[in-house]
């Protein structure tokens, strides 16, 4: 019943409740676009990286540590056999990562040199594309790793690494394909050559670096002395990024959504100002101050719900679109770090907008309540006098 | 249903009635010692300069406020004892109240302003709108139900608060100043409305007014003066 009234009350003050839910519900939309960028950023970046490289997980040799480029001198083992059987089966494919020098035109860079089996079907990477040329040691390349060296298909370019004794040695290599990629980890300072020939190259033929599990293959066994990373581990340092821009990301929005919540604090403290006489009112005829204080913080929390629904008719529509289109990034979006691609598919999950649209009402109902929260106080002869306790 | 002179006493009775305001360093009497009955189906009126006590007085009536001292019994209940709860629940029931600026809901219709008492009552539909419609009748705006305040005269909109008073046929009507901000036309009309309520329906009617046209209708007249009550005449004008 005193939601009824509330409804009344609300659409009766017209414009003042119009502005309030029209900004508030602005505020609503920013919040889910911007979490909802983030969020396809999250699993598009998340996907790629899947795709072209963690697969369903890996497993590590022994003393292999991505975040120590010390340690990828002894960052190869020979493959424990269930790990050989699980290749053997296709359901995985090995990895050998040595570390190299290539030298383009007199410059110098370091790389990983990777091998990688021809054949394989686990990644998204153009492996098979080695060895077209039928060069000694066909190579791989990313694009932002052609721009930096200013290599091209069909350039040959010396690469020099150390052997399982610790000798240099150096050879030229063709680069057979220039392959275009929005992971960055698979692209800059990399090199793919094919596994059987690095394991040539390098005498560590039955050794690998990492062997990644096809995605959706059966439950990895455990593997002595090989610790094996799930995806949600390998994917830490984006999510960890992604989040630190989240909560960048929110900074803005809670100033937003604070400036909203003056606008409906201060219409609430007025519009208690200017119905006291109608509060006394409403208590003469027998209306608790719970109850009135009741309707007025309904009146309030009200312009959340229609902030709420607004947003979701007009915002709705356009977010639903957006989401389908994409959103078209700059060239120079490489420099946040993540595999996104050229366009953005924005997620807005269930989740998220449930959850921002309660957090909204949440706080709307909070701010309509303090300032009626007065009213508890008021005496029904003041406010029929017309003044303010 | 309570049985309104039962334990507590009288229909309204107060004895030694004193409301004392606190003010700077010492306090205001609003009411000094008042003690008074109301039988069932009075048409009586408090009457006295500003400041002499009458809204105080039927605000406590009204159990919208208690005495500093002295006893206040309102239909069986001592309204001191009331908890809020209780009060509200007195008044929603047999309390009606008219006032002198008549606070109307400005955003809801005429009818609306008039089926509101029954809503707290909680009344089906059905019984709402025959109330309504017949409360509409009885102060002659039967045809004005879908018309906001703000399209009525004054007039109009106290004869609505009369009808929202009594839709839910109380025991008591507590008017303050009526008639105070409508012309003499006006007043009369008012006035009259509420004489033949009280005459077809036994509500109890109590009126403060220094309008000297309201209280030639009183049937008893009660004089304040400075929180006393200086008179009580009875029977001074035809029904
Ligand atoms: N809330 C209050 N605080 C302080 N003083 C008050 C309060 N309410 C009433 N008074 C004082 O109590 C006295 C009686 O006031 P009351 O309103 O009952 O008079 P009244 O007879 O209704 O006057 P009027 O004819 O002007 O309406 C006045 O002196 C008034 O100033
Ligand atoms: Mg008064």
């Amino acid at each position: 019943m005193l939601l009824r009234f509330a409804l009344k009350n609300l659409t009766g003050a017209g414009l003042r409740t119009a502005l309030n839910v029209v900004v508030l519900s602005l505020v609503f939309i920013a919040i889910v676009t911007t979490q909802g960028l983030l969020e396809g950023m999250n699993r598009q970046a998340s996907r790629a990286m899947i795709d072209a490289e963690y697969g369903g997980g890996q497993y590590w040799s022994p003393d292999f540590d991505p975040y120590d480029p010390l340690s990828y001198s002894q960052a190869q083992a020979p493959l424990p056999p269930k790990l050989a059987e699980m290749v053997e089966r296709g359901s995985a494919i090995e990895e050998l990562i040595v570390q190299g020098t290539v030298y383009p035109v007199g410059r110098v860079f370091p790389v990983l040199i990777r091998g990688i089996d021809l054949g394989q079907d686990v990644l998204d990477l153009p492996a098979h594309t080695l060895g077209d040329s039928g060069a000694e040691i066909p190579a791989l390349i990313g694009e932002r790793m052609a721009r930096s060296t200013g290599l091209a298909k069909g350039d040959s370019v010396t690469l020099q690494w150390r052997d399982r004794n610790g000798t240099f040695d150096a050879r030229d290599v063709s680069i057979d394909e220039v392959m275009k990629t929005t992971v960055q980890s698979i692209d800059k300072g990399q090199i793919w050559v094919p596994i059987e020939v690095l394991r040539d190259l390098t005498g560590r033929h039955g050794e690998a670096t990492l062997v990644v599990v096809r995605q959706g293959a059966t439950a990895a066994p455990e593997v002595e002395d090989w610790s094996f990373k799930t995806v949600d581990f390998l994917l830490t340092d984006i999510r960890n990024l992604i989040m630190s821009k989240t909560l960048g990301s929110m900074i803005v929005y809670v100033i937003l959504l604070f400036l909203a919540m003056l606008a409906v604090f201060d219409t609430q403290i007025l519009s208690i100002f200017h119905r006291r006489k109608e509060i006394g009112t409403l208590m003469a005829m027998g209306l608790t101050r719970r109850q009135v204080t009741l309707l007025f913080t309904l009146e309030g929390t009200l312009i959340g719900v229609f902030a709420a629904i607004l947003a979701f008719l007009c915002g709705g529509p356009a977010l639903w679109w957006l989401s389908r289109v994409g959103w078209r990034l700059p060239e120079t979006t490489d420099s946040y770090g993540f595999a996104i691609g050229d366009v953005l598919y924005p997620y807005y999950g269930p989740w998220l907008v449930t959850l921002t649209a309660a957090i909204l009402l949440f706080v709307t109902a909070g701010v309509s309540y303090l300032p009626a929260r007065r009213i508890l106080r008021y005496r029904a002869t003041e406010a029929l006098r017309g003044k303010m306790l | 249903m309570k049985e309104h002179t039962g334990a507590n006493g009288q229909f309204i009775e107060l004895t030694g009635v004193t409301k004392t305001y606190p003010m700077g360093e010492g306090h205001i009497v609003a009411l000094d010692d008042v003690s008074l009955a109301l039988q069932p189906g009075e048409f009586s009126g408090l009457v006295g300069p500003s400041g002499s006590g009458k809204t105080t007085l039927l605000n406590i009536v009204g159990s919208l406020d208690e005495p500093t001292s002295g006893r206040a019994v309102v239909l069986g209940e001592d309204v001191a004892q009331l908890d809020e709860k209780r009060a509200a629940r007195l008044r929603n029931l047999h309390i009606g109240f008219i006032f002198q600026t008549f606070n109307l809901l400005p955003v809801y219709s005429v009818f609306e302003n008039v089926e509101f008492p029954l809503l707290l009552l909680r009344q089906p539909a059905e019984q709402r709108r025959r109330a309504v419609a017949d409360a509409l009748e009885r102060v002659g705006l039967g045809d004005r139900a879908a018309s906001r305040p703000h399209q009525l005269s004054g007039g109009q909109c106290q004869r609505v608060a009369i009808a929202r008073a009594i839709v839910k046929n109380p025991q008591i009507v507590l008017a303050d100043e009526p008639t105070a901000n409508l012309d003499a036309e006006n007043s009369h009309k008012v006035i009259r409305i509420m004489q033949d309520l009280n005459r077809d329906l036994g509500t109890t009617f109590l009126f403060s007014t220094h309008d000297e046209k309201v209280v030639g209708y009183l049937r008893r007249t009660i004089t304040l003066a400075d929180g006393r009550v200086a008179s009580d005449e009875t029977g001074s004008a035809e029904t």
